[in-house]
């Protein structure tokens, strides 16, 4: 096996030191009763021509671009990726380092985090970014937990337009706390009714999504307004950061945390993960957040360097008490979205946003023009919803075989919402997709 | 005279990012517009991002001398306890970033996303051998979050039963992330201490296991690197009060096709597919962290699960008693393929020799270091050992110092200061992918660095000399945190 | 690290064993933590510290003290209501290091009962404690 280097002559040399006969003889300390009573039954072993046919077998049934036309973001986006980014994420110095605990031999991983919470903290507008986390929804989850934690209240009031999938992740982490998840409804515009939040008491946050599931942008001011008032920490969350490139970051309305998911920006979705939570909050949050951080010091020599700081917040050292659990980050991922943000610059983040908001705009009015109703009318980001006829499901199908996926039904999640689609466009659709869809949906 | 890996090379300055580039660069090839612009609500739209504006070349040279000041896997060996830095097969990468997958949408249907579908449900079926648990979950996308799954697991069982439990028995030599985990979850931690021996003693578990104690994290084998011998007895304790038994599979490395997690009373067991299933580290994740459980647990598994349903693969939330969902999909997919192609890789009989050549290597090395270092618990070791610096300490060297001087000799440190248990502690698993040859130039370094404590301890002291930097002030750091540019 | 020959241990000021002190001034008192305390820990980075008008119990914790990769929990060593906390401390915890019985004073407490005073010990008695 070309990953094993001992040689039988080595085996039998480093037995002899270690003073037993065979392999088998280093397990002396494993009682009988824990030893399996057979040989594991695996499939045998391919070799690496096999297993790259194999594995083509596979991926060559998944539905994928440009074969495919996917009109579906829902929290995962189909973006142009430069090859540099991918080039340089498979670095072996980035992608087979560990967690950069030894400074002096880390700078590259450190310097690159400590960019990364740069970038994101300026994307956001907010003061402080952490070095990533899991995915969106666990960001959410983990900024609920801290606000719970800062404002000592037990209740969270979490837009139904939050991704249903993250306020699943939300329930699941809350279940055995016992802490209050209240939903807000949403109106008819196509953002959160935040009608209900004055009779609500003991709130330790107000969360909504902008760009929401709608892909409608939310009144940011009004929430954080609310939120204020009921003395309740004021949390925006997103799937689709690029639209920050062009609508107003959180923190312009002055989010006390600011978390999503930033897959958009230069990871490829491999069916939803690895991903990016990005986390970032007010300064005077900064003991409260979870996550690793990385900030600036000075070596021996009085040099510029990175270390990983502020770690008493973390589970190694105050164990029970820790901030969260949480010991990774996703450094390599959130090292592709600065290697992207860095390529794209600010002028290039612009425009593209810029892109995807007209591209977007296009469907929309070609639809419009072919007598679809699109219900909802705040401005969006990259997705709307769309009002089908009845019967389109077989329409949906139909597409399918022809390699159109027409978006994401949204019973399912909303039950309120039938023949409802949410769509999205990017600058991976040409003109030319948009307007095959429309035809083939007439 | 021996030639150490170690040494200074061309490693360049480079800038942060924003010290760079220059208005009107741009490093990106900006997609044809092929449609008109739409007018904008003034009121909602910003000024977007302050980031600087970089050419191609900019951000390729940035980030390759960056990579320059890394240590890695691929450069050289990283003996660091309890993290398996395997070597991270290049076969894996192939695989994970074949087209079909990584442009692979999560909510494709079914019938459109077969193959990794199938992919998923076969690597739960490997995982599930390889421990000898009954059923797995593949969502959780780290370590710490796979525990974290463990212990929503414990809480669903017992409110299932009706008595939620209060508390939690965790060993002193535990990973901060257990207690961390089970905090999450309400638990409040009860601590106990392993023997004289190192390993957790049935009466002692017996004395604090009671009914309102959902049941024992344990790690086996244990952080310092020996096998909990009498973890059969432990879990029959904990069974008899209707309490879970919880693995931390952070070890699986020293144990695969050796021992059956079944068998032995591990209701409960997260894998670390970054450590023990070789996909790489990344400088800190993306990793995977699948939980394994015995059938009682098994309609408990966060949704969605993968099954099969006449000869078709599908994702169903149908499992009423799930703890809900993890991750906004299906986890890290991405690791996954790997630890799949790993497995796929290697087979039966080369998982099996790889644990024995990792315990093989482990303690080859306690052998041939443990006069120049104390040995802290002088029995045979699974997959990694543990020594101290109590025998330098008269020399005014810590292992820190030590440490560090190992950087000027290429290699990176083992783990330090842990366990706890342990004062000065030197935590070190070589893995079964290091050859002879560099493990007896590990030696030889040790070795070496044990000589300088006494000859010339203030090289140490000052060490590291030749990487990109010095020692580095994390008191300043974390007085005055400044945690952007 | 100091020898414990080497860890001052004012004559006027009384020690619990969990390493604070506590110092008579006028009706309140004025508690930190000790010379060995602070030495042990190493570079102090940060001190938490309770609002004024909290009130404690005597061995009830009332902040935490961190140093780069530790954190301890500071316990009142008489219980009583918080009337002042050193403020400077936020920004230079340092003086924790350099100052721990005068500039590195952590609370002034009303004591609910002064008479705890008195079950705390002497310097030389908490340095044979120190010695075990």
């Amino acid at each position: 096996m070309r990953y094993l280097p001992h040689t039988s002559e080595d085996i039998s040399e480093m037995l002899q030191t270690v003073g037993v006969q065979s392999l088998d003889d280093l397990f002396s300390s494993v009682p009988q009763e824990c030893r399996r009573k057979n040989e594991l039954n695996l499939p045998p072993a391919l070799t690496e021509w096999e297993l790259n046919n194999h594995i083509d077998r596979l991926a060559g049934s998944m539905a994928v671009s440009p074969e495919y036309k996917i009109f579906l973001g829902a929290g995962s986006y189909d973006h142009h990726i430069p090859e540099s980014v991918s080039y340089l994420l498979s670095r072996s110095e980035f992608m087979t380092s560990y967690t950069p605990y030894q400074p002096e031999i880390s700078q590259g991983t450190l310097q690159a985090i400590f960019e990364y919470q740069t970038l994101t903290a300026r994307l956001l507008g907010m003061d402080v970014a952490n070095a990533s986390q899991y995915d969106g929804a666990s960001s959410l989850a983990e900024a609920l937990l801290m606000a719970v934690r800062i404002t000592r209240h037990n209740k969270v009031a979490v837009s139904q337009l939050v991704h249903p999938n993250y306020r699943q992740v939300i329930k699941t982490y809350f279940a055995p706390s016992g802490y209050e998840i209240i939903d807000l409804p949403y109106s008819q515009n196509g953002t959160t009714d935040l009608s209900n939040l004055d009779n609500l008491e003991d709130l330790a946050a107000v969360a909504v999504q902008s760009p929401n599931f709608f892909g409608c942008i939310e009144d940011l001011q009004a929430v954080g307004k609310k939120a204020r008032n009921q003395k309740a920490l004021f949390i925006v969350c997103f799937s689709e950061p690029l639209a920050y490139g062009m609508y107003k970051n959180p923190g312009s309305f002055d989010a006390d945390i600011t978390c999503g998911e930033g897959q958009s920006l230069g990871i490829p979705r491999t069916f939803g993960g690895p991903a990016l939570g990005m986390f970032a909050a007010k300064q005077k949050y900064v003991r409260n957040m979870p996550g690793r951080l990385v900030g600036q010091t000075v070596d021996a020599d009085g040099n510029r360097g990175f270390v990983l700081t502020l770690a008493t917040r973390e589970q190694h050292i105050r164990r029970e008490k820790a901030t969260s659990n949480i010991c990774t980050n996703h450094s390599l991922c959130a090292l592709a979205s600065s290697i992207y943000m860095a390529s794209l610059g600010g002028s290039g983040f612009k425009e593209l946003a810029r892109l995807n908001y007209d591209k977007c705009e296009y469907l929309k009015d070609q639809l419009r023009k072919a007598g679809y109703s699109l219900p909802f009318s705040q401005s969006t980001f990259n997705e709307f919803v769309v009002q089908f006829p009845e019967g389109f499901d077989t329409t949906y199908q139909d597409l399918l075989q022809k390699k159109i996926m027409a978006g994401l039904p949204l019973e399912c999640y909303y039950p309120e919402l039938p023949h409802h689609y949410l769509l999205c466009v990017t600058e991976t659709i040409s003109k030319e997709d948009m307007d095959r869809l429309v035809g083939a949906i007439k | 005279m021996t030639d150490f890996p170690g040494t200074t090379g061309l490693i360049f300055n480079e800038p942060l990012l924003w010290e760079k580039g220059k208005k009107g660069r741009t490093g990106f090839s900006l997609p044809r517009r092929d449609v008109a612009s739409y007018p904008l609500d003034e009121s909602i739209t910003g000024d977007g991002p302050d980031f600087p504006d970089l050419s191609e070349v900019d951000v390729i040279r940035h980030y390759i001398r960056l990579s320059q000041w890394n240590f890695s896997v691929d450069s050289g060996m990283y003996p660091l306890g309890s993290c398996t830095m395997k070597y991270n097969p290049k076969t894996n990468e192939r695989q994970a970033s074949h087209p079909g997958f990584a442009g692979a949408h999560p909510l494709l249907p079914p019938h459109l996303s077969q193959g990794i579908l199938q992919l998923m449900f076969e690597l739960e079926k490997f995982l599930v051998e390889i421990t000898g648990m009954d059923a797995a979950s593949l969502q959780p996308a780290a370590g710490a979050h796979g525990e974290l799954a463990g212990m929503l697991l414990f809480h669903a069982y017992h409110k299932s039963k009706g008595t939620p439990r209060s508390k939690i028995i965790v060993p002193d030599t535990a990973h901060g992330t257990n207690p961390a985990s089970a905090a999450l979850c309400g638990y409040k931690p009860v601590p106990i201490k392993s023997n004289e021996q190192g390993v957790l003693a049935p009466k002692d578990v017996a004395q604090v296991m009671d009914e309102e104690t959902a049941g024992i994290m344990v790690t086996n084998p244990n952080t310092l690197g020996l096998f909990e011998e009498n973890v059969k007895a432990i879990a029959d304790i904990v069974h008899a009060k209707d309490g879970l038994v919880y693995c931390d599979g952070a070890n699986m490395n020293a144990v695969m096709g050796i021992v059956h997690m079944g068998d032995i009373g591990i209701d409960v067991l997260h894998l670390n597919l970054h450590k023990t299933f070789s996909s790489p580290h990344g400088g800190g994740g993306p990793g995977s962290g699948p939980v394994c459980v015995r059938n009682q647990l098994e309609p408990f598994l966060p949704v969605p699960r993968v099954i099969q349903k006449d000869g078709h693969y599908l994702l169903s939330i149908d499992f009423p008693q799930s703890i809900g969902k993890l991750h906004a999909f299906c986890g890290n997919v991405g690791v996954l393929i790997r630890a799949y192609s790993y497995v796929a890789s290697m087979g039966a009989e080369n998982l099996k020799k790889a644990s024995q050549l990792a315990v093989l290597n482990a303690n080859y090395i306690k052998e041939k270091l443990r006069g120049t270092f104390h040995l802290a618990y002088d029995r045979p070791c699974m997959h990694e050992c543990v020594f101290s610096d109590k025998y330098q300490q008269i020399h005014k060297v810590t292992t820190l110092d030590m440490v560090k001087r190992l950087m000027d000799y290429g290699f990176h440190p083992p783990t330090i200061y842990f366990p706890l248990v342990v004062p000065g502690a030197i935590m070190i698993e070589p893995t079964e992918t290091e050859s002879k040859e560099n493990i007896d130039l590990f030696i030889d370094s040790m070795n070496a660095i044990a000589n300088e404590a006494k000859e010339n301890p203030d090289l140490l002291r000052e060490a590291p000399k030749s990487a990109k930097r010095r020692r580095l002030d994390e008191t300043a750091a974390a007085r005055k945190p400044c945690l952007r540019g | 690290m100091k020898e414990l020959s080497e860890i001052n241990l004012p004559d006027d000021l009384r020690y619990a064993e969990s390493h604070e002190w506590a110092k008579s001034a006028g009706d309140t008192l004025k508690i930190g933590i000790t010379d060995y305390a602070q030495d042990q820990l190493g570079d102090i980075v940060f001190v938490e510290l309770p609002d004024v008008g909290d009130s404690f119990e005597k061995g009830e914790e009332f902040g935490t003290v961190e140093s780069v990769k530790a954190v301890s929990e500071l316990y009142m060593p008489v219980g009583g209501e918080v009337v002042a906390v050193n403020s400077v401390l936020e920004d230079s915890p340092e003086l924790v290091n350099n100052s721990p019985y005068s500039d590195g004073w952590m609370i002034e407490v009303k004591p609910d009962n002064p008479s705890e005073m008195d079950d705390l010990l002497t310097g030389d008695a908490y340095l044979e404690k120190l010695k075990g």
